[in-house]
C-alpha cells in the first residue's frame, strides 16, 4: 500500500478524534487576534505551556525580525504582505469526523482521483477502517499536532517522534540543545519570523546506532482562512543512526494568499544518515495566479559528524510562489550532502529554488541534481551556492542543472554561485535547457498516447534522476502529480 | 480500408501534395515509390495526423471514417500506425515503459483490457526475439543511442505490439543491411492477413523482394503519376524515375 494512502488512513483515524477533513468553514477555530507583537508571542507561548527559555528565545527572534527587511533578491514578485493582517495562532476545536464522502471537499476528492488513489482508499477519508501500516505520521493540522501514532514501535527502538511542542515539555534538554543551532533565529527574515511565532511541527531523535524501523511522515494541511503557517521541524540523527523522513502536502482550494514560512533543521552526527523527502502540492492559485500559497521556507541540515550524510529530495509542484533552498553544511570530514529537486511551474506560478552546499570539512562531497520544468506563463529559477572553505581539502561537488520549457511564454533561469577557498577542491557545474519538441509529442500521439499523457511521459523521463531518489511509494504519487500539474499546459 | 481522394496538403504555405487519389483495399500491401521531394513522407505524416501540415483539399477515409477529422491518438486507436523514417528520441523514457503505455492506451481505446507489467514483458520479449532485437533494447531509453538499424527495428517492434490495421512504413528499409531488411520484411509479412493493409514507402526494389506488394504507385510532384503491379518496381529500378514519370506525363 502506498505511503500516501497510509498517511491518509492515519490522518483519517486522527480525524475521528479531532480533525474534520474538507471545508475550512466546517471547522471551528480557536483564533488569536490578527497581528504580531510581543503579546501575540506571549499568548502563543502561554497556550502551549512553554518554559521561560523558549519564550525568551522567541522574543529575541522577534526583536531581530523587527530590524530585518523582507528579502527581494529572489526572482519572484508578489504584492506586499501585511504581517499585521495575519492570525498567528489557530487551534481546531474537537469535532466529529465526516460521515460520508459527501462531506469531503470535492476538489480534494478530484485531486485524489487524479493521483490514482483507489475508491476504497478514498472512502477511508470518510471514516472506513484501514489496515496495518508501516508509516508513522505526525499529523500537523493548522498549527496543532492533533495526535501522533505508532509511538510504541518507535519507542521500542528508542526513537522519539512527536510534535515539537510536546518535545519541548518531554525532552526539553534535547530541544534546547539543538533548536536554532542550524538555522539561527536571525538567519533570515522568514526564519526569524518563524522562530518568533512557530506553533508546531515535528521533532525526531534517533539514538546512536539505531536504524529507524519505519519511514516517518508528516502530513501538512493548511486550512484556516488567513492563518499563516509557521511549522518548525527538528531532526537529530545521533552517531551511526539512519532515518528517512517524508513530508507531503495537499491543500484545499482557496481564494486568499496564504503565507507559509517553515523552518526545518537537521543534525547528523558521525556516520549518521538523514534522508528528507518532500512532495509539495499546495494550491498554486488559479490560471491567472489568483490565490495560492506563498511558500517561504528555510531548510538546512548540518553534517556535524565525520562520514555523515544528509540527502534532500524534493518534488515541488504547488504554491503560487516557492522560495526554498534546502541546504547542507558539511562540517564533518568526508561528510556528504545531496540535493535532488524537481520544480514544476505552470500558469502564473513562480519558483526560486535551489540549494546551498557549504563544504567545511576535508574530503566532503556534494551532489546537486536540479530539474526545473516551466509551462504556461510561469517563471522557474534555480539558485544554488557551492562554497568550499579553506580547510576543505579534497572537497568535491557536482551540479547538474536541467531546465525543460513547455510552450512559448514561460521562463527558466539558472543562477549558480561558486566560491572556492581551497585550491584542492573540485567543483563541476553542468546545465542544459531544452523544450518538449513537437515531433516528440507527435511521435507519442501517433502511438496512441494523448497529448497530456505524452507530456507526462516526457516530463517523468526528464525527472527520472530525481524521482528514483524518492522512497518508492512517494515516487509513484510524484509521477502522477507531475502529469496532473502540467494538465492543459500544451495545445 | 483506406480511400484517399484529391488530397492536397501544404506546409508553411508551400504546397506539397497536389491531389492524391489512392485506394488501398483490405488485405493488400501497396508500395509508394518516387524521387526525393515528391511528397512521400508528407503523405505519411498527413495520414498519421501531424498538425504542422495543412490539408487544403480532398478527403481520406479509413474504414468509412473521416481520417482527417481524427486526432493522431484516435487514428492510432483506430488502427493506423506510422513507422517513422527518422524515429524520435525520448530521453529518460524507458522503451518498455513507452511501449506498454502506448499499447495500453490503444487497448483501452479499443475496449480491450490493459496488460500488467508481467503480461506485457512476456509479450514484448517474444516479439523482440522474433525481430532479433537484443533484450536490453527494451530497457534502454526510447531510441536514445540506438543505431539506425536498431531504431528501425524498434519501429517494427512497436508495430508488432500495436497490431495496426493499416501500417504506413516510411522508408523503414533505409539504412538497413540485408539481414535487417529481411527481418523487417518478415515482421510486416507476419502481420499480413485479410484485415491488414500496408502502405510501404521505399526507394528500393530490394525491400519489395521480401515484401511483395499488390500494387506499386509512383509519386512525383505531389501526385501519383502511374500505378502498376509488382513489376513496376523492377522497371523503376532498371530505368529510373525520370523515364517512367516522363512517359506517364
Amino acid at each position: 500500500m502506498a505511503a500516501v494512502t497510509e498517511t491518509l488512513e492515519t490522518v483519517q483515524g486522527l480525524a475521528q478524534s479531532g480533525y474534520k477533513f474538507g471545508f475550512e468553514t466546517a471547522i471551528e477555530m480557536d483564533l488569536a487576534p490578527k497581528g504580531l507583537n510581543e503579546d501575540t508571542i506571549r499568548l502563543i507561548s502561554a497556550r502551549k505551556g512553554e518554559p521561560e527559555w523558549l519564550l525568551d528565545w522567541r522574543l529575541a527572534a522577534f526583536a531581530a525580525w523587527r530590524k530585518m527587511e523582507e528579502p527581494h533578491w529572489a526572482r519572484v514578485w508578489h504584492a506586499p504582505i501585511d504581517y499585521q493582517d495575519i492570525h498567528y495562532y489557530a487551534a481546531p476545536k474537537a469535532k466529529p469526523g465526516p460521515k460520508s464522502l459527501d462531506e469531503v471537499d470535492p476538489e480534494l476528492l478530484a485531486m485524489y482521483e487524479k493521483l490514482g488513489i483507489p475508491l476504497k482508499e478514498r472512502a477511508i477519508l470518510a471514516g472506513v477502517e484501514g489496515g496495518a501500516s508501516n508509516v508513522a505520521v505526525d499529523a500537523v493540522f493548522d498549527s496543532v499536532s492533533v495526535a501522533t501514532t505508532f509511538r510504541a514501535t518507535l519507542a521500542k527502538a528508542g526513537v522519539i517522534f512527536c510534535p515539537i511542542s510536546e518535545a519541548v515539555r518531554e525532552h526539553p534538554d534535547l530541544v534546547r540543545k539543538y533548536l536554532g543551532t542550524v538555522v539561527p533565529v536571525a538567519d533570515n527574515f522568514f526564519a526569524a519570523l518563524n522562530s518568533a511565532v512557530f506553533t508546531d511541527g515535528s521533532f525526531v531523535y534517533i539514538p546512536p546506532g539505531v536504524r529507524c524501523p519505519m519511514e516517518l511522515s508528516t502530513y501538512f494541511r493548511i486550512n484556516a482562512r488567513n492563518t499563516g503557517q509557521f511549522e518548525r521541524t527538528l531532526i537529530i540523527a545521533d552517531a551511526g543512526s539512519h532515518v528517512s523522513y517524508l513530508e507531503g502536502c495537499t491543500a484545499p482550494q482557496r481564494d486568499e494568499n496564504q503565507l507559509h514560512a517553515a523552518v526545518v533543521e537537521l543534525v547528523a552526527f558521525d556516520d549518521a544518515q538523514i534522508k528528507y523527502s518532500t512532495v509539495q502540492n499546495w494550491y498554486p492559485g488559479d490560471a491567472n495566479g489568483r490565490g495560492g500559497i506563498y511558500n517561504f521556507v528555510t531548510k538546512r541540515g548540518a553534517c556535524r559528524g565525520a562520514r555523515s550524510k544528509i540527502s534532500w529530495t524534493q518534488v515541488e509542484t504547488g504554491s503560487a510562489i516557492t522560495w526554498k533552498y534546502p541546504s547542507c553544511v558539511l562540517e564533518g570530514d568526508e561528510s556528504v550532502g545531496e540535493f535532488y529537486s524537481v520544480a514544476v511551474t505552470n500558469n502564473r506560478q513562480q519558483a526560486d529554488t535551489g540549494t546551498k552546499m557549504i563544504h567545511l570539512g576535508r574530503n566532503t562531497r556534494s551532489t546537486i541534481v536540479s530539474k526545473g520544468i516551466s509551462a504556461g506563463r510561469s517563471d522557474n529559477t534555480y539558485r544554488g551556492l557551492v562554497r568550499i572553505g579553506s580547510r576543505a581539502a579534497g572537497a568535491r561537488n557536482h551540479t547538474q542543472c536541467d531546465s525543460l520549457l513547455i510552450g512559448e511564454h514561460c521562463g527558466a533561469h539558472t543562477v549558480p554561485y561558486i566560491e572556492s577557498r581551497n585550491p584542492h577542491a573540485k567543483v563541476e557545474h553542468e546545465a542544459t535547457t531544452s523544450k518538449i519538441a513537437e515531433d516528440q509529442l507527435f511521435y507519442c500521439r501517433s502511438r496512441g498516447l494523448t497529448e497530456e499523457d505524452a507530456v507526462g511521459l516526457i516530463v517523468n523521463g526528464f525527472c527520472k534522476d530525481v524521482l528514483k531518489e524518492l522512497p518508492m511509494e512517494f515516487a509513484v504519487e510524484a509521477q502522477k502529480l507531475l502529469a496532473v500539474s502540467l494538465e492543459g499546459s500544451v495545445g | 480500408m483506406l480511400e484517399i481522394k484529391g488530397l492536397a496538403a501544404s506546409i508553411a504555405g508551400k504546397p506539397i501534395l497536389r491531389g492524391i487519389d489512392l485506394v488501398v483495399p483490405s488485405g493488400e500491401v501497396h508500395a509508394i515509390m518516387g524521387p526525393n521531394g515528391s511528397g512521400k513522407s508528407t503523405l505519411s505524416y498527413v495520414l498519421a495526423g501531424r498538425e504542422d501540415y495543412e490539408v487544403t483539399a480532398g478527403t481520406a477515409t479509413f474504414e468509412g471514417a473521416d481520417l482527417l477529422a481524427m486526432a493522431p491518438e484516435e487514428r492510432a486507436a483506430a488502427g493506423v500506425f506510422l513507422a517513422f523514417q527518422a524515429p524520435i528520441e525520448l530521453p529518460g523514457v524507458g522503451n518498455a515503459n513507452f511501449l506498454r503505455t502506448a499499447l495500453n492506451a490503444v487497448r483501452r481505446a479499443r475496449g480491450e483490457s490493459e496488460l500488467d507489467a508481467v503480461q506485457f514483458l512476456k509479450l514484448a520479449r517474444a516479439e523482440a526475439k522474433r525481430l532479433a532485437m537484443p533484450e536490453d533494447m527494451l530497457k534502454r531509453n526510447v531510441n536514445v543511442g540506438f543505431s539506425g538499424g536498431e531504431k528501425k527495428r524498434n519501429e517494427v517492434l512497436q508495430m508488432a505490439l500495436l497490431r495496426p490495421r493499416l501500417a504506413i512504413l516510411d522508408e523503414t528499409d533505409s539504412g538497413l543491411d540485408i539481414d535487417a531488411l529481411k527481418i523487417v520484411a518478415d515482421g510486416v509479412n507476419a502481420l499480413r492477413r485479410p484485415e491488414f493493409s500496408a502502405l510501404v514507402i521505399t526507394h528500393h526494389q530490394r525491400l519489395l523482394d521480401h515484401l511483395v506488394p499488390d500494387r506499386v504507385h509512383v509519386l512525383a510532384g505531389g501526385r501519383i503519376v502511374c500505378s502498376g503491379g509488382p513489376e513496376l518496381a523492377h522497371e523503376l529500378e532498371a530505368r529510373g524515375y525520370a523515364a517512367i514519370t516522363a512517359e506517364a506525363a
